[in-house]
């Protein structure tokens, strides 16, 4: 200790900072401008402390990981000593080692993490070998790649998935030099329970997991010049793209990325605010009808398809509440598949639909079935922010520079209230704006409803509509929404309305979103009050405000919910597995005349007991001495977990299955088979 | 008759793994005992009934089998009764342990990829080093150390452990 130092304060290098209430030595060393480097600290993480990284040396404690050290009054902390650098590229070295380090094919080449800490230090030779085994990459799923040959087992992506969305998707398995970090039984993502919310990748600091790259097929498409080529641009990408040119998170870079996608040779480009604005008023309008009949309540938003497919794995009740509306990518899909074409009169497959998108989840949102028709998809191509960007760049476009360029007419304008749907409770509050006029019949003049915003977890508010008052609820981050959904279940909280998205921050902190370390929660921040900024400059700040809106009412979809706007508006949703199929076998049939059945042990026939349900069968094989002529087994789900719980003999699926009607069901579907078949 | 019993066996192992975890009230701090007892059991730990324990416990599978491949005590392959260890040590290795290996796996008709027998008899490993060095080549089977094995001796030797021909000492 050092007495000359203030009180309350630290030395950092030689410069004196003031504590206050800074929770590691990272945060003090950022206030001496000096930042320190980390693999496995994430400011919206729980600390891990086991990278390494941050060492740093305190005076008379010796090194200390700064990420996970309390500064103390007093402390004289030294962030580059002979010690420190040693220490710093020893780890470095190790970590390359075990390392895959051809960086010019790397996904991640000049955006890792791992490459810019080892480019700082200056190494310059690895001492420590090569690493020998090469691993299989998995490219199963529409949204990601995972390449275990480049993961340093930080556990980001460990703790991203746990602690984010409570998924667990990630675990650190085998032991010593075996240590791996992967899903479980090695399996694949696209046969675990992933959501595709890409949380895990945009906090990898390698190329391990990245986003599935579409960026092949957009140039293909956009250098076609027999292809039309039609872009739609996400709320929340325009108030981050610009942080890959050097631009601070939050600035409103709208026009250039319009500029920007022209000079590479989109010929439209559309606002998905546009489309915002249309599930405003679908979704408003769905649940005006829904309050009025009293049913189907609380109404789930369902833009975010992570969410989306984790209440088709999780919550078979709830999937009637689910807004039926589209999702704004989809509307703008649909709008572009069945009404832009002939308006450009260009042949439906000469038109080819490209999102830009915050959002790695998107991409397989676009692949669902429903949104295919005569195999052809309402979306083609999906590009995140980050595709996006690798594409100005290939242009090689002064992005910075650019003078910014409007949307296209007349379906290019999105309100500000269809601007805000990028940010937690945007939707919510875009809905408000709708629904106060549409039900008081009075115009809103205070636009902006402020007890919806903010980051916390979970908001509520409760809104009076002339009389009716209406529960919503706002909730971001999947681990948040089950809580959520706990509590409504057991019925401690009631609510008319919920929005959910699945990402810290909404679709601002998508996984497709530009890479940032480590304090994202600052940079979420800058990127929602951009948003606002975006809306608050909006000239029009109301869905159905929107010219453009009424015009694609009045010459396509008449109104509201109408039979057009429900065939192309909306959809439905379908109980999925969530693992992929496996088989407990526990009775083997051993004559060759037998039938088959298949008790579902997924989770949400197992808590509706159907383990009992099981042992029940059994005996009844038993009673009726049929034990060796009936194989039965327990599988996880079989896709009708509303009706559950089921079961399944030889091919078909018999559902809402009870003690009370087993016996019936036996006997009339299993032993009429076998009788039928020993005559 | 073989299948008869197999599928006995299944259901009645089924039926455990639900009172084992009844036994810990479904409690996840449990997992370690959980999987030990389900282990012994199988004699293994079969991938689907991981799965149904994470359901059960309402845990992911990834959490699951992470602690199931941290520990040693674990498999999630099948192991056979009779562990047969064929030592590739530096010694063994000199003096022809490849044959014997090849043997011990033809005479116990183990296919490509399998080293457990199907009646869950025995599992045949590699190991380096029993200690045997001056009897090389060595095998263990469970832990009786052989030496000096050859191809004819690897036959006699498993014949009697399937319950045929005569006995072969130990070392
Ligand atoms: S994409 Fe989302 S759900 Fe899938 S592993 Fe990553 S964090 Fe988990
Ligand atoms: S995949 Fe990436 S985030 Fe996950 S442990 Fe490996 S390096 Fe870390
Ligand atoms: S919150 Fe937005 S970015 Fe995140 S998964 Fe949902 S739709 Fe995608
Ligand atoms: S140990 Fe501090 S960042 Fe990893
Ligand atoms: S859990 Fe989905 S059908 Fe049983
Ligand atoms: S090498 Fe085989 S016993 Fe030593």
């Amino acid at each position: 200790m050092n007495e000359k130092i203030a009180k309350k304060a630290v030395v950092v290098d030689g410069q004196e900072i003031i504590l206050n209430g800074e929770k590691n030595i990272l945060e003090v060393a950022k206030k001496a401008n000096i930042e320190i480097p980390t693999f496995c600290y994430h400011s919206d993480l729980s600390v891990y402390g086991a990278c390494r990284m941050c060492l740093v040396e305190v005076e008379g404690r010796g090194l200390m990981p700064a990420c996970s050290t309390s500064p103390e009054a007093g402390m004289v902390i030294k962030t580059t000593t002979s010690r420190v650098l040693q220490a710093r590229r020893m780890i470095v070295e190790f970590y390359l080692a075990n390392h895959e380090r051809d960086c010019t094919v790397c996904e991640r080449n000049l955006n890792c993490r791992l490459q810019a800490i080892a480019a700082s230090l200056g190494i310059d030779e690895v001492r420590f070998g090569e690493r020998e085994e090469k691993l299989p990459r998995d490219t199963s799923t529409f949204s990601l790649v995972r390449d275990p040959n480049r993961c340093i087992l930080c556990g980001d992506c460990v703790r991203a998935c746990k602690e984010i969305e409570n998924i667990g998707i990630y675990d650190f398995t085998q032991r010593g030099s075996q240590t791996k970090v992967e899903p479980a039984f090695g399996k694949k993502l696209s046969e675990v329970e992933c959501v595709y919310c890409g949380q895990c990748s945009v906090r990898c600091p390698t190329g391990a997991l990245v986003v599935k790259s579409e960026v092949n097929s957009a140039w293909e498409a956009v250098l076609d010049s027999d292809l039309m080529v039609v872009a739609q641009i996400a709320p929340a990408v325009r108030v981050a793209i610009g942080e890959a040119f050097g631009l601070p998170p939050g600035e409103i870079t709208t026009g250039k990325i319009v500029a920007a996608l022209k000079k590479i040779g989109f010929d439209r480009v559309y606002d998905t605010a546009f489309s915002a604005d249309l599930t405003v008023i679908e979704e408003a309008e769905e649940f005006f009808r829904r309050l009025q009949k009293g049913e189907r309540l609380p109404q789930f938003t369902s833009c975010c398809p992570s969410w989306v497919i984790y209440a088709e794995r999780n919550y078979p009740f709830y999937l009637e509440n689910l807004s039926s509306a589209r999702s704004p990518q989809q509307m703008f899909g649909s709008v572009i598949k069945n009404f832009i074409y002939e308006a450009e009169n260009t042949p439906r497959e000469k038109i080819v639909s490209v999102s830009i998108m915050p959002c790695t989840a998107k991409k397989f949102e676009a692949r669902r079935p429903e949104f295919i028709h005569d195999e052809i998809p309402d979306v083609d191509i999906v590009l995140t922010a980050q595709e996006t960007i690798r594409m100005i760049k290939t242009a090689n476009i002064d992005f910075k520079e650019l003078d910014p360029l409007p949307f296209d007419v007349p379906l290019g304008a999105g309100s500000g209230a269809g601007v805000i749907f990028g940010v937690t409770g945007g939707v919510t509050e875009a809905v408000l704006r709708y629904a106060y006029e549409r039900l008081t019949g009075q115009e809103l003049k205070e636009v902006e409803f402020k007890g919806v915003r903010g980051m916390d977890s979970t908001r509520e508010a409760e809104v009076d509509f002339g009389g009716r008052k209406v529960k919503v609820a706002i909730v971001h981050g999947l681990a948040n929404a089950q809580k959520l959904v706990k509590d409504m279940r057991s019925g401690e909280r009631y609510y008319d309305f919920v929005e959910v998205m699945n990402c810290p921050g909404g679709c601002i902190g998508g996984g497709g979103m530009p890479l940032e370390y480590p304090d994202y929660q600052e940079v979420l921040r800058r990127r929602a009050e951009g948003l606002y900024n975006a809306d608050r400059l909006s000239v029009v700040r109301k869905a159905q405000d929107n010219p453009s809106i009424k015009f694609l009412y009045e010459k396509w979809l008449k109104e509201a919910n109408s039979e057009i706007a429900e065939h192309h508006l909306h959809t439905h949703y379908y109980s999925r597995r969530r693992i992929s199929d496996e088989m407990i076998r526990i009775q083997e049939a051993k004559s060759a005349q037998k039938v088959d059945i298949a008790v579902c042990v997924g989770t949400s026939c197992y808590l509706k007991g159907s383990y009992d349900l099981l042992q029940e069968l059994l005996e009844l094989t038993k009673e009726y001495g049929v034990e060796d002529r009936v194989s039965v087994g327990a599988t996880f789900c079989l896709e009708r977990c509303t009706e559950g719980p089921n079961i399944r003999i030889n091919e078909e699926v018999f559902s809402g299955i009870s003690k009370d009607n087993l016996r019936q069901i036996f006997e009339e579907a299993v032993l009429s088979k076998l009788v039928a078949e020993t005559h | 008759m073989e299948i008869e019993k197999e599928s006995l066996v299944l259901s009645r192992q089924f039926e455990k793994v639900n009172a084992i975890l009844r036994k810990y009230s479904h409690n996840v701090d449990n997992l370690i005992a959980i999987l030990q007892e389900i282990q012994s059991e199988y004699r293994y730990l079969p991938e689907e009934i991981l799965t149904y324990v994470a359901t059960a416990l309402q845990v992911s599978p990834a959490h699951v089998y992470g602690v199931a491949t941290f520990y040693a005590q674990f498999s999630l392959e099948p192991k056979g009764e009779h562990i047969i260890r064929v030592c590739d040590g530096t010694a063994c290795h000199v003096k022809g342990s490849a044959q014997i290996l090849k043997a011990v796996r033809e005479n116990l008709g183990l296919r490509e990829g399998e080293n457990t027998t199907s009646d869950l008899m025995f599992t045949v490993e590699t190991v380096a080093c029993i200690g045997a060095c001056a009897l090389a080549p060595a095998l263990m089977v469970d832990e009786e150390v052989y030496g000096q094995m050859d191809e004819e001796k690897v036959q006699q030797l498993v014949d009697h452990l399937l319950g045929e021909g005569e006995k072969v000492d130990a070392v």
